[in-house]
């Protein structure tokens, strides 16, 4: 998969979730969003960009994409609300 | 003509709740006050002669031939314009009343041909049987005084003739264009034997205001106004219900057939989504199903380059699987998959599901839904708990307000906006929010209160500007919000939406709509009565789409107008079975019923019904899949009915994308842009050669019934069902009715859905369960799916696809009546005399700047590629917008169009394109290419020269 397309749709992730007045309801929507409805190999894809100094990734979907490396991860589909 | 076995109760049924008790020749007949005589009469099995009345119209009360004797009242009233009152008496026959009636009838047919056994309407006439029933023995006037015997057939129209001759002046036809169609093309012209009927200024109809919807057609008692199918084919036999397969109205129809051949399609009174009314398409745009360009016979070849091989059916399925498993066995598990297709049955979309998920054992399986409603799906999911519209069609004739945002229902949905029109002569207010002025916006006695003209791509911008009105303003209804709704949530947006930067002063310069009329449209909105909101993919096909949709879900809560009937979130949906084969569990990330496949009870659920472990990871969108096939980790497709090529964005990129595939497979009834890429063709099937159910706009289950064997052999559910067994995963249903009880049993809102229950009810409105036994017209009632209502913070994003000096215009999309999405179907009819090419709406402003004119080929530019397409210079386009339809591939609509897509669902943003026109003398490039490579398809142009050209 193109890196650049999954940053940037990451990134448009990021924008609707960038209105959440608490940073971190921002990060957990996104987050949610992306193991809910992205398929694995691009969640792994985003993962991999994250870790690139430059790879594009805005603050908040940034930050996201970390979490989703973290060992815990998110729950695919932890829940429906905020997608 | 009405169909061959409808029996017409002569006026509408009147729904009071009051009955009224009366005698009717001696008898004693109950009937609910307001009705006629003659409905009472008929409904009680005493037939009163008609001809100018009608079920489907308002009674009129012209040809005197329904008159009865009511004690106590003198004269001879007519029973069709009279209601019934209670202890009234009437009397149907006497020899008095026989007496007027045969003067009446001698009239008529002394002015009428007497060429019965050669008319078209010979058997099913009604002058004929009225002639009949009054006992017509003599008629004393000649034909030889002055009369219409040889007035000139108009044959305009390429489905139906009008032969004045015939005409028995009874304004059926003009009532029906009045109040059925809504279109009033017709009039009664002159006075006594002058009068005629006339279609606008006395025009061939062809070139009048008709948009052939074929009321007046049915609504003729005589053979004046007749199909020409049926004039040439002679009268059906028999005839069978079926649902149209064009657009999410769903309009129920009798096929009438002669043995296997189609007569004509009749609109069915008792179809609940249309009431007995059609559209051009439906009615009439049928010859697609027997056009020779069908693909009869299954093909192979090895690579694109190669000419068709014709092969066997099993030939064709053993090499479409073992290619399938090859691909899976090099690549992985995940690099093959397949789309369903919204045009096929919901038995059809479920078991392409299912072969996907438990045959290829991953979930990389997606729909055409994916370009236009996916964010439906996504967006009312999350606020109200269920991917679908909340009402029924029938729910807008309470509506006291009708909020219409980025749809065209008059050519979109056709028979809806008839109905809505109906609603708004009734006085309804309107409310439309489109960058173009729509038809709706004015048209005959209908003026909208508002056309709030925005610029494409701020949809979420003015949705906010209106939220932001009813908030500051007090009026939202906080008993409703605070008993139905999440609570934080609602502050949070009420917060937020009443933060200055989005009222509507502050987002006049983005919308480009003058703040007042936004303030009065909002105020409206929120205090009018019942307010319902209907959008189309002007919402829905944005970088924004998803958030449009939760900003419409918003205003619905905010003004507590969800959960009965006049209110509501209504998705206009495009395709036939849009709404089913979403519901059939066609996206990547849910199982049918809208459950997510990580879901582990739902997943061992389906594990042990369908003896397959399934994976819990959401596939790929069709998007990805094209992204996937170019990083060559995704290399085989099983594409149902639908034409990606033309149909997706950025055509170069999709044709890239399946150039670098292994094996795409394609089952379509014609060879469309995407078979050009196919190493498989499977033939398909119309709906009229199968059976099944579609799913409508309004959640409205109805039946697809076979009327004919399937031209190429099989049904295709039969086909997938091959391919299942030849991949190794058996499937052996031997009907589509066993596809449904599976369905039933694993989906909890089909759970009271069978083909014999439909059957019973006509048609259901799912969800149909314990619960709801016989289905569900209005949604959210008392509580929403999800429990409480959520709102939903919705920011407005500029989209990427700017304009700039490079590219100052904004291209925007949508379609026609007369033509239906790519066109397969409507372009192999003679639906192409109303739109034989996609035209390019420019203002005479932006015209003028560049020298264009009505009919000059322009050619646009954009980011993604070019096209030529010819002007249509017009001031329904605002300053700085272009539109266009997507009909025709040569028009290469999408070589234009980007990939930018909705953020949730990444449905593309067909509706903001920046570009730029210019004169050119020809056609472009693009077409050139286009054309060398489609009309030699056994030796093409090869494709990458097509399609990897700028
Ligand atoms: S065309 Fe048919 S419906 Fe119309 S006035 Fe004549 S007879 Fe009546
Ligand atoms: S076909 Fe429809 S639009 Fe045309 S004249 Fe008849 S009723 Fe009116
Ligand atoms: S409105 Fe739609 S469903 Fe009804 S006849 Fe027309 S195309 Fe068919
Ligand atoms: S049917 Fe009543 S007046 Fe014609």
């Amino acid at each position: 998969m193109s890196g650049d397309n999954i940053i940037k749709m990451a990134n448009d992730i990021g924008h609707f979730y960038g209105a959440e007045p608490l940073r971190e309801d921002a990060i957990a929507g996104i987050a949610n969003h992306i193991s809910r409805y992205w398929a694995k190999r691009m969640r792994e894809k985003l993962v991999e960009q994250a870790q690139h100094q430059d790879c594009g990734l805005e603050e908040l979907p940034l930050a996201a994409a970390r979490r989703l490396a973290a060992p815990t991860g998110v729950p695919a589909a932890a829940k429906i609300d905020g997608g | 003509m009405l169909s061959i076995v409808e029996q017409d109760f002569g006026t509408p049924r009147r729904a009071t709740a009051k009955r009224v008790t009366l005698t009717i020749d001696g008898v004693e007949v109950q009937a609910p006050e307001g009705t006629s005589i003659m409905r009472a009469a008929a409904e009680a099995g005493v037939k009163i002669p008609k001809l100018c009345a009608s079920e489907q119209l308002e009674a009129f009360g012209s040809c005197r031939l329904c008159l009865v004797q009511i004690e106590g009242m003198k004269g001879l009233p007519a029973s069709c314009t009279t209601p019934v009152a209670q202890g009234m008496k009437v009397t149907t026959q006497n020899p008095q009343i026989a007496d007027v009636r045969r003067g009446v009838m001698e009239l008529y047919i002394s002015d009428h041909p007497l060429d019965c056994l050669t008319c078209p309407a010979n058997g099913h006439c009604e002058l004929q049987d009225m002639a009949g029933v009054v006992g017509l023995r003599e008629v004393r006037y000649g034909y030889e005084g002055e009369n219409h015997l040889d007035a000139v057939k108009d044959e305009s129209n390429p489905y139906f003739t009008f032969d004045p001759s015939k005409c028995i002046v009874c304004s059926r036809c003009v009532r029906a264009c009045d109040e059925r169609q809504g279109t009033f093309a017709l009039t009664i012209q002159g006075r006594g034997f002058e009068s005629t009927v006339a279609a606008s200024q006395d025009e061939p109809f062809m070139d009048s205001e008709c948009v052939s919807c074929g009321a007046c057609v049915q609504a003729c008692p005589t053979a004046t106004l007749s199909e020409k199918t049926l004039i040439e084919k002679g009268q059906a036999e028999h005839s069978t219900i079926t649902t149209c397969a064009y657009c999410g109205v769903g309009c129920s129809f009798r096929a009438e057939m002669k043995g296997e051949e189609l007569v004509r399609m009749v609109p069915d009174m008792n179809g609940m989504a249309n009431h007995g009314h059609s559209c051009v398409k439906g009615r009439f745009a049928i010859g697609y199903t027997t056009h020779p360009d069908r693909v009869l016979k299954p093909a192979i070849r090895a690579k694109i380059s190669d000419p068709w091989r014709e092969v066997s059916w099993d030939e064709a399925i053993s090499y479409a699987a073992s290619e399938l498993k090859r691909i899976q066995a090099k690549y992985g598990r995940e690099s093959i998959g397949g789309v369903t297709s919204s045009r096929c049955t919901n038995e059809e979309v479920y078991i392409v599901q299912k072969l996907i998920r438990a045959g290829f054992g991953n979930n990389n399986v997606d729909t055409c839904a994916r370009v236009c409603h996916s964010p439906t799906g996504y967006g009312l999911k999350v606020t109200l708990g269920e991917s679908a519209g909340t009402q029924n069609f029938d729910s807008v004739m309470k509506s006291d307000v009708i909020f219409v945002i980025g749809a065209n229902p008059t050519d979109g949905h056709p028979v809806f906006a008839s109905q809505m029109k109906q609603r708004l002569r009734q006085g309804a207010k309107l409310i439309v929010a489109d960058p173009r002025t729509i038809d709706l916006v004015r048209s005959p006695h209908i003026e909208a209160a508002y056309h709030l003209k925005l610029r494409p791509g701020t949809n979420v911008a003015l949705l906010n500007s209106i939220a932001h009105v009813i908030v500051s303003e007090a009026l939202v209804k906080e008993d409703f919000v605070r008993e139905r709704c999440e609570v934080p949530a609602f502050e949070k947006w009420r917060t937020f939406v009443a933060a200055p930067g989005n009222s509507p002063e502050a987002m006049e310069s983005v919308t480009g709509v003058p703040a007042a009329e936004v303030r009065a449209a909002a105020r409206l909105f929120a205090t009018g009565g019942n307010g319902a909101i209907y959008y189309g993919l002007g919402v829905t096909e944005h970088a924004q789409g998803s958030t449009a949709v939760l900003g419409i879900a918003n205003l619905a809560m905010a003004t507590g107008n969800i959960g009965r009937e006049g209110v509501g979130v209504n998705p206009m949906r495009g395709q036939n079975n849009v709404q089913g084969s979403c519901d059939m569990g066609s996206m990547p990330h849910e199982f049918p019923g809208y459950r997510h496949v990580s879901d582990t009870v739902v997943r061992e659920m389906f594990e042990t019904a369908w003896g397959a472990p399934l994976s819990k990871e959401p596939g790929l969108r069709i998007p990805n899949m094209f992204e996937a096939a170019l990083a060559q980790e995704f290399m085989g497709v099983y594409i149902n009915g639908e034409d990606l090529v033309q149909s997706d964005p950025n055509t170069q990129h999709v044709a890239a994308a399946l150039m670098s595939m292994e094996c795409v497979i394609v089952q379509d009834i014609f060879l469309n842009e995407t078979a050009k890429f196919a190493h498989v063709l499977l033939p398909g099937s119309t709906f009229l050669e199968k059976d099944g159910t579609f799913t409508n706009a309004e959640r409205r289950i109805s039946r697809v019934r076979k009327v004919m064997q399937p031209k190429a052999g099989f049904a295709d559910w039969e086909v997938t069902q091959k391919l299942a067994n030849a991949m190794g995963y058996p499937m052996n249903y031997r009907d589509p009715s066993e596809i449904m009880d599976e369905i039933a049993r694993t989906t909890p809102t089909f759970t009271g859905v069978s083909f014999d229950r439909i059957d019973e009810l006509g048609s259901i409105q799912w969800p149909c369960n314990e619960a709801a036994p016989t289905g569900t017209p209005t949604m959210h009632i008392g509580e929403f799916v999800r429990g409480k209502g959520k709102f939903m913070v919705t920011e407005f994003v500029a989209s990427a696809e700017k304009v700039n000096a490079r590219y100052p215009l904004i291209l925007t999309t949508g379609r026609i009546l007369s033509q239906y999405n790519v066109g397969a179907q409507t372009r192999r009819t003679e639906n192409n005399q109303w739109h034989s090419e996609d035209r390019l709406e420019i203002h005479p402003h932006d015209a003028d700047e560049r020298s264009i004119k009505e009919g000059d080929w322009v050619g646009i530019v954009s980011r993604a590629g070019e096209t030529v397409l010819r002007a249509r210079v017009t001031e329904r386009v605002q300053p700085g917008v272009v539109y266009t339809t997507f009909h025709f591939p040569e028009s290469g609509a999408n070589v234009i169009t980007t990939d930018n897509s909705d953020w949730a669902t990444n449905c593309p943003e067909y509706k903001v394109t920046a570009v730029q026109a210019t004169r050119v003398s020809q056609p472009g490039q693009w077409q050139k290419r286009f054309r060398a490579f489609s009309e030699v398809p056994e030796n093409p142009v090869p494709a990458a020269e097509v399609f990897n050209a700028k």
